[in-house]
Order: structure tokens, then sequence, then C-alpha cells
């Protein structure tokens, strides 16, 4: 495994572009292009204020900064460094800007969600859905960029609208089943669109590409419901984490729930594998306390740490949440499938230092990993079943079926990684603290093995 | 007033049995009259009159006025003993005897009242006891009564407690739930004032903005700055917005949507087909499993003969309902062969558990059966002693083999035999050569014993002509002074003359022992023929003496 050094971002804006090859990133009000590979700067951009939002247009070729405190949007060219795009919202202000699929149109949502401004780049139009819901996801796009799926409020109902992206041609337009619409996520193979409630109620709906509802899932009443939502790459399964703890899985060819997956707080169970993150300290004499080994050796601070596999019974620390805040932290808020959806990796924050992986295939759970502070990120390698995630310290753990290591982030200055990122191959991870990047490269030959 | 009569003791020391008796007997009906002349004070009737002219007559008046003077003193009256008006007279003194009677009067008059008195105790008594009873019973009864009661009692007071029991046990249940059911109202509370605040938050912002964009008069248009148009991802020219071109989007909806169900269905084809095979599969093997080891349940077989030609024809079928795939008769029947092959199989499975259970059982409990162990180390011994016997066996074979197979030829196996013949020819006439001497040997042992014999024979003829002719001598030389001897020996002459014979034949034979002695060879003592010759050993002990008694005679 190899590091690369620190870069300077700021507001966690680093991003591959779709193809692999660039890294952006972004330094205050600059635009840093760099070559993935050899990190060397590229590109150059300056934007008129700081970045708020930046994202690579789908072919590569062009990127969009967002400055949201002065309503503007610019587009740069990687071809032609010279090529520049300005959008300017005006007084209606802006909350959030994204790229359509196909690279050419950018979506405006102002202020207030006022209405969502469709910006085309080839004829300089603009279009606008009035009416889209501020909640917690109210648009997606499908997979193939065909069609985008947006949540829209009239007169206290909930409707989704279903655009063709080609042409913005409105193809359905539905009202929901719903008290209070949180978000909607396309299938990844296009057809079917989950919706779901907020947390006052549990309801999981789900609709054909034509609108038609196919079936509707509540697992309890009253209770606090959804907290996340999210698809296998295979389509085949719909897995709801909620705020009891659980993390119910439904079936794409009935709709039924088929696991139920807990997170109690003592493991017995006795197939999986708990790991559990142990630091050791590096003993160090008095008399080498000078200045000299403190400034130099930084390891002073860093701990070495190592997995050991606990013996069950193993006691989960448990943070109960207090009752009387809303969105409490409490129930599964985090879950990611992997690439080949084989397993399932799930958070919940009542257990925030721990992770669990879930093996699809037999139903049961695979593996626990107990870190010493809160998981702050975890993601799925994009091409093997390899887990990493990051507890805001100066390590980064890996999990695969075949074990669990932590590595140590050979940097200076105490940089600790707030949130990571895969590279589309799988050969590289994007660590982001919280001014600073660094890059990790895979090494192959581990991956072969 | 006859039952309560209670037995005045009648304590007569007159033994005379006709008093006692007669008073004994004339108590009762006095008794009552007594009574009756209490109430009245009539004087004694003519009964008692006639009774007590049965106790004293004319005659026995002293008698009896001393009789009653002892039974008064006896009774403890004034001792005005009644005494006869004149010693040995008919009289009686008046005044004592009036007396005493009055006395007496009074005594039964107190005693009657007391009996009276007793009575009417008595009845008292017994009624009170009557009462007592009853009350007592009826006091039984009540206990019995509420003892049933308290234990009725007891019974509904501990189905109570049960009930409080479930009834509190519902209660915290409930409270428990109504716990849940407020922290979840407390939640939803707080997410909803949450959410109202954000909202509330919106609210004023956008109405400051409002108020803003109404106060500024600059309006900062919405615009695009744009070097120049890009133009479009895939290359093609855009389209004007048609009918058609959304009817088109319309098509490339469905198409895509009915491509998916296409691939779903599909697939699920394919893993129905695999079910299906392995559900096939695992019937036929089923049947297998089942059809040998059932030979006693015929009926069994012949289910499983059919369920398998069943299965068979559904084979065919099914491959075609495959194709069809609208069939679900063969689907159930697939599915309940199945079941039915299953059940049968676990059936089967359980009695082979069971009696593999109930041998268990009996080797534990049989003390006969010898343990594993020691049947597998005589196993073992067994089977080295098979392999050695079938060793040797194997060896004699080889050698039986070598001696058959001897790759010899004819001459040399004639010159063997001829060997083996010869010597043995050589053994047999070596003992042809001892018997024959043996032979020999008799024959000349039989030659010399003929020949003794016959020698024996002429000597004992010649010894007896000796002692003819030597008795004949003796008898003409005795003399007549020797009668004695002569009369003994006339006796015995005559004796010997008759026993001369045998005397003779005696001396003969024993001279002919002896001769045959002197001229015996022959060692082995050969018996005497004759039967009348008496033993050998007295003939020796004579033959030692006649020699010597000879000689005598001899000379």
């Amino acid at each position: 495994m190899n590091f690369s050094e620190l870069f300077k971002q700021s507001n966690q804006l680093c991003k591959v572009s779709p193809d692999g090859k660039y890294l952006a990133t972004c330094v205050q009000y600059r635009l840093v292009i760099r070559d993935v590979s050899t990190l060397q700067i590229l590109q150059l951009y300056t934007c008129l204020d700081q970045i708020t939002h930046m994202e690579w247009a789908s072919d590569s070729l062009f990127i969009l900064c967002a400055m949201y405190k002065r309503g503007l949007v610019q587009v740069w060219s990687l071809e032609q460094p010279d090529w520049h795009c300005k959008i300017d919202e005006g007084s209606i202000g802006l909350v959030s800007s994204r790229w359509s699929p196909d690279g050419r149109h950018i979506l405006n949502t102002t202020e207030f969600h006022l209405r969502i401004t469709v910006w085309s780049l080839c004829t300089k139009a603009v279009s606008y859905i009035k009416y889209p819901k501020a909640c917690q996801k109210g648009t997606d796009f499908s997979r193939d960029g065909c069609y985008m799926a947006l949540a829209e409020r009239r007169d206290c109902k909930d409707y989704v609208s279903v655009f063709v992206c080609d042409d913005w041609h409105l193809l359905r337009h539905f009202e929901t089943e719903t008290q209070d619409l949180a978000g909607l996520e396309w299938s990844p193979n296009g057809c079917v669109l989950a919706v779901w409630d907020s947390c006052l109620e549990y309801k999981v709906l789900l609709y054909s590409l034509d609108g038609r509802l196919l079936s509707t899932y509540s697992a309890y009443e009253w209770s606090l419901g959804v907290k996340s939502v999210t698809w296998s790459p295979s389509s085949q399964f719909l897995a709801i984490g909620s705020y009891d703890e659980k993390v119910r899985i439904l079936n794409h060819i009935t709709w039924k729930k088929i696991a139920q997956f807990d997170h109690p707080a003592t493991i017995n169970n006795a197939k999986a594998v708990v790991y559990k993150e142990v630091e050791r300290r590096t003993a160090v004499g008095s008399d080498d306390l000078s200045l000299h080994n403190i400034t130099i050796g930084t390891t002073l601070f860093n701990t070495q740490s190592k997995y050991e596999i606990c013996p069950l019974p193993v006691q989960i620390p448990v943070v109960k949440p207090d009752p009387d805040r809303a969105n409490p932290k409490i129930g599964v808020s985090t879950l990611a499938f992997s690439s080949d959806s084989r397993y399932l990796a799930t958070k919940n924050d009542n257990m925030a230092s721990v992770v669990w992986i879930w093996d699809m295939q037999k139903m049961n759970l695979e593996a626990v990993l107990e870190q010493t502070s809160a998981v702050r990120c975890f993601q799925w390698d994009p091409r093997r079943p390899r887990l990493a995630l990051c507890t805001a310290n100066t390590k980064l753990y890996l999990w695969s079926p075949a074990g669990c290591v932590s590595v140590q982030v050979p940097t200076e200055g105490g940089f600790q990684v707030q949130s990571l990122s895969w590279h589309g191959s799988g050969d590289s991870l994007i660590l982001l603290g919280k001014e600073q990047l660094c890059l990790c490269f895979m090494d192959t030959d581990q991956e072969d093995k | 007033m006859g039952e309560w009569w209670t037995a005045v003791p009648t304590e007569t020391s007159m033994g005379s049995y006709e008093i006692s008796s007669i008073s004994h007997v004339t108590m009762s009906p006095s008794r009552q009259n007594n009574l009756m002349s209490m109430y009245s004070s009539a004087g004694l009737s003519k009964s008692s009159y006639s009774v007590i002219s049965a106790f004293c007559t004319e005659d026995n008046i002293p008698q009896c006025i001393s009789y009653i003077s002892q039974e008064l003193a006896s009774l403890g009256l004034s001792s005005t003993c009644i005494k006869a008006s004149s010693p040995g007279g008919a009289g009686l003194d008046t005044v004592p005897a009036l007396n005493a009677m009055y006395e007496l009067l009074q005594i039964h008059r107190r005693n009657m009242c007391t009996l009276e008195e007793l009575e009417k105790e008595q009845l008292k008594k017994s009624n009170t006891l009557e009462q007592m009873q009853m009350s007592n019973s009826r006091l039984k009864d009540q206990l019995e009564l509420s003892i049933r009661e308290k234990s009725g009692l007891h019974e509904t007071e501990r189905q109570l407690h049960l009930k409080i029991k479930t009834l509190q046990s519902c209660l915290k249940t409930e409270k428990d739930e109504v716990q849940k059911l407020q922290s979840i109202i407390a939640s939803r509370a707080s997410q909803y004032s949450h959410d109202a605040k954000r909202k509330e938050r919106e609210a004023a912002k956008l109405k400051e903005r409002l108020s803003q964009l109404l106060v500024e008069r600059r309006d900062k248009k919405l615009a695009i700055d744009v070097l120049n148009s890009l133009g479009r991802s895939d290359g093609k020219r855009s389209h004007w917005k048609t009918t058609k071109v959304t009817a088109s989007h319309e098509d490339e909806m469905y198409k895509s949507l009915l491509s998916d169900y296409e691939e779903r269905q599909r697939a699920l084809m394919l893993e129905n087909t695999e079910l299906k095979k392995v559900l096939q599969q695992m019937k036929k093997e089923m049947i297998h499993i089942l059809s040998p080891c059932q030979p006693s349940t015929r009926g069994a077989t012949a289910e499983d003969s059919q369920a398998d030609s069943d299965g068979e024809e559904k084979a065919g079928d099914s491959s075609r309902e495959m194709l069809d795939q609208s069939c679900e008769h063969a689907r159930e029947q697939l599915t309940n062969s199945i079941r039915q092959q299953w059940r049968k199989l676990r059936s089967h499975v359980e009695k082979l558990d069971n009696q593999a259970s109930q041998v268990q059982n009996e080797m534990e409990s049989n003390n006969e059966v010898i343990p594993k162990e020691i049947h597998e180390d005589e196993m073992e011994k067994m089977r080295c002693e098979v392999q050695q016997c079938k060793e040797f066996i194997h060896t004699q074979q080889l050698l039986l083999q070598q001696q058959l197979n001897t790759s010899f030829d004819d001459e040399t196996a004639a010159l063997l035999n001829d060997c083996y013949t010869l010597e043995e020819k050589e053994r047999l006439k070596e003992e042809w050569k001892l018997f024959e001497e043996q032979k020999r040997n008799f024959e000349r042992e039989r030659k010399n014993f003929t020949e003794a014999a016959i020698r024996l024979g002429r000597e004992k003829k010649a010894f007896e002509e000796d002692c003819a002719s030597w008795l004949k001598n003796q008898f003409l030389n005795m003399t007549p002074f020797t009668d004695r001897r002569s009369c003994s020996s006339s006796d015995g002459q005559s004796a010997l003359s008759i026993r001369s014979e045998p005397e003779m034949r005696m001396s003969s034979t024993k001279a002919q022992l002896a001769k045959s002695l002197t001229y015996a060879t022959v060692s082995t003592p050969k018996p005497t023929q004759s039967a009348s010759v008496p033993s050998t050993a007295e003939l020796y002990r004579t033959l030692r003496l006649m020699p010597d008694s000879r000689y005598y005679l001899v000379t």
C-alpha cells in the first residue's frame, strides 16, 4: 500500500472523474485538476467565490462549480481551458446544483425549493420545474441516465414526476400514498422506484417505471420509521434501515420481507467473527521526551492498533440517545451493499463505533468490526468485496472476507481521515481529512491473492 | 310411674327364702299401694293387710316381734324396742309400737319426698341432657356447615387471588404499553415540533426574502453566459417536441419495462426448471432408496412402482409442460409425489432408528453376548488361524504338486521304485531267515523232548520191573517173628497187597523217577502223566529220600 503526500482541499470537495483519469479538488476558490496516477496538476481554474459544490459531468469533459452564497454556477471544460460558462440564478438564490446524466444540462434548485431551473448548455434554454419537494432525497436519476424522478408537494399532497432526461418531457406524474415523502430512489435496473415516507410513519412504496404502485411495505406503526433505504446493485434486494435498530430486506419478486437483521447489544451468533480494534501505545521512556523527538517523532501520538478476534459473547457499547430531541441518534442510518451484492454493511447510530457486515447469501451476520471511536464513513470497493472505513483518526481500516487490517496513514501533522471514497477501478482510495487529502494506492499483487 | 321405679334395696338379713321371696314379690304391689297411701291418707288396703297377715301369724308373734325389733335397731330407730307386753305373750306394747310405726311412717314419708325430688331432678336432668344432645347435634351441623362455608370461601379467596395476579400482570403489561406509547408520542411530538420549527424558520426566511425583494429595486435577472454552445453529448441534433416524440418516449419506457420483465421471467424460468430437475432427481433417488429396503411392504413397493410410473409419466408431461408453463396440475402432482416419497423415507429412517436403538438396548441388556472387543479379538485370532491353515494347506499342496509333478524320467522312476522294493525284499529275506532258524530250533527241541519221553518210558518200565522183583524178594525173605511187623506189614502187606499195586506203582514210579532223575538231562521238570501219581513236591521229597533209602534197601 502506497500513500501519497498530502494535498490541500476545502469543503471535502474532491472527486475522481467518471473515467477515472483525473482528480478534481477544490481549494477555496480554485479548482485543481490532477492526474490520478501521477498526481500532477494538469489544470487550474479560478472561480468567483469559494466553491461550495463541485461535480464532474458524466463524459468527464466538464466540471461545474457552484457557489451557493453568490447564486453562481461556473462550468469548466477540460479539453478547452478557455471555454467558460457562468450561470447566475439572480435574486432567487441557489440551494443545490447538479448535472443531468447527459452532461449537457444543469439543474439548479432555488432557495426555498421554489423551483428547479434546468439550464441547457446546448441551447441555452431554460426550463422550470415547479413545486419540488425539499426532503432528504427529492430527485434521483436512473442509472442509465434516461429518467429522472422528482418528488413534488402540492396542496399538502406528495407527487412523483418522472421525466425523460433526453428532452425533459414529463413522462408520468402520480400521487404517492405517503404522508410526507422523505426520499426516492431508482433501482439499479431502472424499472422500479422506491419511495419512502418520513420517519413519523414507516412506509415504503414501490412504483414501477410507468407509475403503477407495485407494493407497499410497512413493518410497524407509530414508532419512528424508516431511516435509510438502499438497493442492492443487482436490484434483487431493497434494504430498509429503521429507527428500531433493524434492517429489513425485501425481495424484488414478491416485495415481501425475506430477512430481518437485528443489531443487539450482545452478540451471540456463533458464525460471526467479531473484530475488535485494540490500541497499543508505543512505550516511550522519559528520557526520550526531548523536543527533537517530539517534533520529529509524531509517532509518539500515533498509537498502533490492530484487530483482535473476540470470543463470543461480545458486549457492544451502546450510547442511549436523548429521548427529547428530534431525529435521535438511534437506528440504522447507513447501509451499503458490496458491488457483487454479496455483503451488506450497516451502522447503527447508537452503536456508532461498530460496523456490522451481513452475508446476503446466508442471510446472517458475517462479521462485526468494533472500533475505538465512532465510525465516520465506510465504502465498498467497486470491484471486489472489500470495505474501507475510517473513524476520524490517522488510520485506515480495511475488511475483506479473508480478514481485517488496520493501516496507519504515514503522514505528518496529524492527518485525520474524516471520509473516504474509492476510485472506480478499486485500485486506490481517496482519504479526506479536514483540510487535506491523501491518496492511498492499493497493492495490486495483494489483490490478486 | 312404674317405669321410674328404682328398686329399694331389700336388706333382708333373714335368710328365710320364703320371707324374702314374699317380701320381694310383695314389694311391687305394696309400693304402688304405698304411694297411693301417701296421697290419700288411707290406711293399709286389704291387700297389704293380707300381706302383713302373711308375715306374722298367731304362732310366730314373739319371733316377729324380735325380728321387727332387730330390724328397727338396725335401721337406727330409737330403741324403744317393741317388746311383747308379756314375755312370750301374743300382745305388743302399743306405745313403742305406735312410736315405731310413726317413726317408720316419717321415714317413709321422707323417703318418698326425697324420691320424688330425685325423680324430679332426674327428669330435669334428662330433659337438659336431651336438650344438650339436641343442641350438640345442632351445633355439630352448624359447625360442619360453617367449615364447608369456610372452605368454599377459601376457594373463592384463592381464585380471587389468582384473578388479582392475572389482573396485576395485565395491568403491568398495559402500563408498559402505555409507557411505550407515551414514549412514541413524545418522540413524535418532538419530531413534529422540530419540523414545525424548521418550517417556521423557513417561512420566516421567505418572508424576509420577500420583503427584501419588494424593497430592492434592482432585480438581478437570472442569466447564463456561455462562451459558445456545446454540442449534444451524443452528437445528434435535438428534436422538436411533437406527439410522435412523446409517443416514442412512452414506447421507450414500455420497452425497457418489458425487457426487464422478460429478463426476470427468463431467470425465474431457469430457476424453476433447475428446481424441478432437482426435485425429480430427489424423487427418483428416494424411490430407489426405499424400494430395495422394503421387501415386506409389498403394498408400498407397488405404490412406489406406481408412483414411479406416475413420475415417469409426469416427467414426460412436465417436460412438455415446461414449455407451456401453465399447468399447475403437473406441478402439484410433482410436489405431492415428492412429499409422499419424503414421508415414506422419513418413516423408514425412523423405523431404522428404532430398530437400531432396540438392538442397542438388547445388546446392553444381554449379558451373554460378548463385548465387542473380545469378539473382535477372537475374530482376529480366527482369521490368523485361518490364514495359517491356508498357508499350511498351500504348502502341502505345493509339496504334493511337487511330488506328483516330478519331472523324472521313466527309467529313474523305475529305478527308484526298484530300489524301494529291493530294500523291502531284503528285509523280507532276513526275516525269513530268522523264521527258519527258529523253526529249526523248535524242531530240535521237539526231537529231544520226544527222545527224552521215549527214554523215560523205557526207564519207567525197567524200574517197574525192578520194583516188582524187589518186592517179590522181600516177601519171600520175610520171617514169621516179624509178624507184628509183618502184621502191620501184613496189614501193610495186605494193605501192601492192596496197596501194593499203588505202592508198587508208587515205588515203581519213584524208581522210575529216580532213574529218570539220574538220567534226566532235561532241566525242565515234567509233570507225570498218570493222574494218581502224587504231586511233584512229594515226589522230589521221596526221590531225595529214595536214593538214600534205596541205598539202604539195597544194602
